[in-house]
């Protein structure tokens, strides 16, 4: 599996996209810088985290109207899978490749936890190494995850299968309802329609060696890995 | 903006411009002679921002130089921007601690931001890739109507930057007293990383080589922002917030890229962050070690504000902005990389042989002076100080009427706003980002953070006790230093430097001057006892609010080392039936315990003594055990004694502990904060050849019971219940912050 990682002025968690990407292809990714117009062939593209210029206007916003995501969209529209995390599910939703958006979080503060979710849908490359409603645990770190889209949305993305993930309660912490953002229907990750396409808030590159606490985020590439390879 | 428009605004310079610019009239006189003239404003405000005690360090300076600096993993001590340590390989650590307080006070958000982005500047500016923050708060009391305010602030604030920049916050202290009531405490660390051989000093070299300016524009923030540090607050100190500079997190992460790929090319010579006193220290700085002169011509310097004079342009305190000296002919190669992140970039100036500082504007020459007399002039002092008075020990009639069972005890203790659970702050700091963060501090006594693309590891704390330090400044200052010693040596890491970040009131009466040489003294002692060098450090001084100082708090910050990030320890019990193990003399010392002021209501007594050839010999024991993999779980004893220590290891993992060994123990035994102690637990097959082993080494070890179900309990039943200690332990602060609107 080739994989192309694409850098913004901004972006923070592209080296543990590398990492855990590396990990499971054996080979690096290449890390494309925003102001380039075109992509190498590549099989999957992942839009990492951070903050990408600043954040300062909406997340995600400056971003999505970068020369490179142009070209993002023109390989997603053929097919190429593509992986937004944190701040990549904010510019990729911004950019159009999936409905809603993301908001501040409901408690207005930024919340970094290692968060339980249950995998919704194990149809896509994204998913199929996870058992449907397994439950694991990636961590969270982010400000603006706070999902949001209109009711007519909401229910084709329940009645598609396109929900990957949705926030699930931890029974060791006072806060019953897990979710650490508000979003609705405790959204924490969409497909689009063809499921070629996941966004996510948490973090599934930080969960995939024993330096992290767990693994639950290994299989997730070790899906891609072999899906597209 | 004209050479006559920048004239009118001038003022004449006097011997009141001076006062107001923080200077004493002997300073001022001084500055006459040197200069054999009357300086311009522009002169005067450099001089006065020169001489300040922030940037000149004049009461501490005489007694800095007492402390131990040098040893065989030192590369580079205290006089650059940071401290730089070889771990092995080619590979070494450069770290520093710095204070941020009374920006914080005054702007909560902006104050801790900036003080972030200052010591990442002070670490990446020496070639460093920063791998970690950490931060030490110290608040007032949680009922003075300030507290929280402050408190959502300058989390807020640290944690904008922080995940900004995408370096992980891996932990810190909170403490609250009602010392701080006017004067909170802001230090922040960074860590960073670089090879031996790519280290960056800021020395400048090479007449006539180039001046280059990189990072965010110009503007009128912070200026004057190094004299504010070097005062008193009064009630009128709020008027002081445009003296407070605004940090823009986003540039900084786009400077740090930038510098460090420029940093891959040979087109740098000496290079060094602006921080306080902006341009100004830096250029003086950076020809000042060069033996140079330094020519600057500021028309073409980035300016976000118009009609800006020199003076302003010398004084400013903007963020995110960088002065380097390039190789000849490397200004392309340099410019191309600051396009590429979108930063300003202009050459503005030249070294040259005169020795002098010399600023042009609009067509003019602003300031013209020589720089090595008036830097060699900053005054020195050699303050009158007093002892801190030994405290009495504190007697055992204190114990009379004390009726509280343990758990309730555990209980009141574990709500107290010093040992409740920092949830509420460290959740908002993006602690993971890089995916090389194996412990925050709180999960082990050490935060441990493996060096990218490698599976060694560096371990970072920060200590003080303050109510120590109080008490007993020079007790206070070993104390601190030898519980960060073994804070390191607790998660298997070997202890190499630290950072001291010099927190203290006005040193103008002797008695805060006491303090200050007392704590001094004290970590000498310690560093010295422990191998443990100060490789950098910061001064803040004029911690006082009418008259009100804080308590002395030199807050330590340590870095360690281990192989391989894999073999650290955290505090978490493992698994139920692990050996619960004591290493170290029984508990005895209650003065200045928490359990003394949280439970028995008094500050007083002694600090507990402080013995650093037991400290060294149990620690080394400790550090050997964790290397040998037969260590399950270890916690240094510290605030709260050791029967707190054994339930924090609990709540981190939700395994309880049966302790029959402490069945009607005293509560010297069990509360009192004996130094050089660590809890250990270990597999059951171990056990036996870890005691072994301790009496080999002639380290005191007592089996204290086992790891076992849901609660603390003795041989009589139910201590108390982890899921009871978790809730009071986690509501206290959230519940606090709640009335926070």
């Amino acid at each position: 599996m080739k994989a192309a990682i694409v850098v913004f002025p901004g972006s923070n968690r592209e080296r543990d996209a590398v990492a855990a990407l590396e990990a499971a292809s054996g080979t690096k990714p290449y890390l494309v810088w925003h102001r380039d117009t075109e992509l190498p062939k590549v099989d999957l593209i992942v839009v990492p985290g951070g903050f990408s210029y600043g954040d300062y206007l909406r997340s995600g916003a400056m971003a999505a109207h970068s020369p490179i995501m142009r070209e993002v969209k023109a390989r997603a529209d053929q097919g190429v899978r593509v992986l937004g995390v944190c701040n990549g599910f904010q510019i990729i939703t911004e950019a159009g490749l999936l409905p809603g958006a993301l908001m501040r979080n409901g408690g207005l503060k930024f919340v970094c936890r290692v968060q339980h979710l249950r995998v919704e849908n194990t149809d896509s490359p994204f998913t199929a190494k996870y058992a449907k409603g397994q439950i694991v645990r990636y961590p969270v770190a982010h400000g603006d995850g706070n999902y949001w889209a209109d009711a007519d949305t909401i229910r084709r993305l329940e009645g598609e299968g396109q929900v990957a993930f949705r926030y699930v309660a931890d029974e060791t912490r006072a806060d019953p309802r897990g979710n650490p953002n508000g979003s609705v229907s405790d959204i924490a990750g969409i497909f689009n329609a063809k499921r070629t396409v996941l966004g996510l808030m948490p973090h599934p590159e930080d969960a995939v060696e024993g330096l992290h606490g767990n693994t639950d985020g290994k299989p997730m590439f070790d899906g891609l890995v072999e899906a597209l390879s | 903006m004209t050479a006559e428009a920048t004239r009118a605004q001038e003022r004449p310079v006097t011997l009141e411009l001076a006062r107001e610019f923080g200077l004493s009239e002997a300073e001022y006189k001084n500055a006459l002679e040197i200069l054999g003239r009357v300086p311009t404003f522009t002169e005067m405000g450099i001089i006065s921002v020169m001489w300040s005690e922030h940037c000149s360090y004049k009461s501490s300076k005489r007694w800095l130089k007492t402390l131990p600096t040098t040893g065989p993993q030192v590369i580079c001590g205290p006089g650059e921007n940071a401290g730089v340590v070889d771990i092995g390989d080619g590979d070494t650590v450069i770290f520093k601690m710095e204070s941020h307080n009374h920006p914080s006070y005054i702007e909560p958000y902006q104050g801790a931001a900036t003080g972030v982005g200052g010591i990442l500047r002070d670490v990446f500016t020496m070639g460093a890739r920063p791998i970690a923050n950490m931060n030490a708060l110290r608040f007032g009391a949680p009922d003075h109507p300030k507290t929280r305010h402050l408190v959502a602030g300058v989390v807020s604030g640290i944690g904008g930057y922080g995940n900004c920049v995408g370096v992980p916050t891996v932990g810190g202290e909170t403490n609250f007293h009602p010392a701080y009531n006017g004067n909170i405490l802001v230090n922040a660390m960074t860590v960073g990383v670089a090879k031996a051989d790519n280290i960056f000093y800021s020395a400048a070299a090479g007449i006539g080589n180039p001046v280059v300016y990189v990072g965010s524009k110009t503007g009128r923030d912070g200026i004057h922002g190094a004299t504010m540090a070097s005062a008193e607050f009064t009630e009128d100190s709020e008027e002081k917030r445009p003296t407070v500079q605004v940090g823009d997190p986003f540039t900084e992460k786009l400077l740090i890229e930038a510098c460090l790929e420029l940093m891959a090319t040979d087109a740098i010579v000496a290079i060094q962050d602006m921080g306080a006193a902006g341009l100004t220290s830096s250029s003086v700085e950076m020809a000042g070690k060069g033996g140079l002169g330094i020519e600057l011509t500021l028309d073409s310097l980035p300016m976000r504000e118009q009609a800006m004079t020199p003076y302003e342009i010398m004084l400013s305190e903007s963020q995110e902005r960088m002065l380097i000296i390039l190789k000849p002919g490397r200004e392309e190669v340099a410019k191309a990389i600051f396009d590429k992140w979108e930063l300003d970039f202009a050459v503005i100036g030249t070294l040259t042989d005169t020795g002098n500082l010399v600023i042009k504007m609009y067509g003019e020459t602003w300031c013209d002076m020589p720089i090595a007399p008036v830097s060699n002039a900053a005054p020195e002092y050699d303050r009158p100080w007093e002892p801190t008075p030994a405290a009495a020990e504190v007697p055992d009639s204190v114990f009379d009427g004390y009726s509280l069972s343990l758990g309730e005890a555990l209980e009141t203790l574990f709500a107290c706003p010093d040992l409740a659970s920092k949830r509420w702050i460290w959740e908002q700091y993006d602690s993971l980002v890089g995916g090389d963060t194996r412990f925050m501090s709180g999960q082990a006594d050490a935060a441990v953070v493996r060096v990218p693309g490698q599976t060694k590891a560096v371990a970072i704390t920060t200590d003080c006790t303050p109510r120590y330090c109080l008490a007993d400044p020079v007790r206070g200052g070993a104390q601190a230093v030898a519980e960060a010693w073994r804070n390191l040596s607790a998660v298997g890491a070997l202890p190499l430097a630290i950072t001291d970040n010099m927190n203290f009131g006005n040193p103008e009466k002797p008695r805060i001057m006491g303090q200050f040489v007392g704590a001094v003294q004290g970590i000498s002692q310690a560093c010295t006892a422990l191998d443990f060098p100060v490789v950098s450090g910061n001064v803040s001084l004029y911690n006082e609010t009418n008259g009100e100082a804080i308590l002395p708090t030199p807050a330590i910050g340590a870095v360690g080392t281990l192989p391989d990030a894999m073999i650290a320890v955290g505090i978490a019990f493992q698994a139920e039936g692990d050996v619960i193990l004591a290493i170290g003399e029984p508990g005895r010392h209650i003065g200045q315990s928490l359990f003394l002021r949280e439970i028995l209501g008094r500050e007083d007594g002694p600090p507990p003594p402080v013995d650093l050839a037991v400290e060294r010999r149990n620690g080394d024991f400790v550090r050997g055990l964790i290397r040998e993999g037969l260590v399950a779980s270890s916690h240094d004893v510290a605030d709260g004694g050791l029967i707190v220590t054994i339930a924090e290891m609990a709540l981190a993992s939700g395994i309880g502990a049966h302790l029959p060994a402490l069945d009607n123990a005293h509560p010297r035994v069990l509360f009192g904060e004996d130094q050089a102690r660590y809890v250990l637990a270990v597999r059951p097959d171990v056990a036996a050849t870890v005691q072994e082993k301790a009496k080999a080494a002639g380290v005191p070890v007592t089996v204290l019971g086992e790891t076992r179900g849901a609660a603390l309990s003795s041989s009589a039943g139910e201590i108390v219940s982890l899921k009871r200690l978790k809730d009071v332990n986690e509501r206290w602060l959230p519940t606090y912050m709640a009335a926070e609107s």
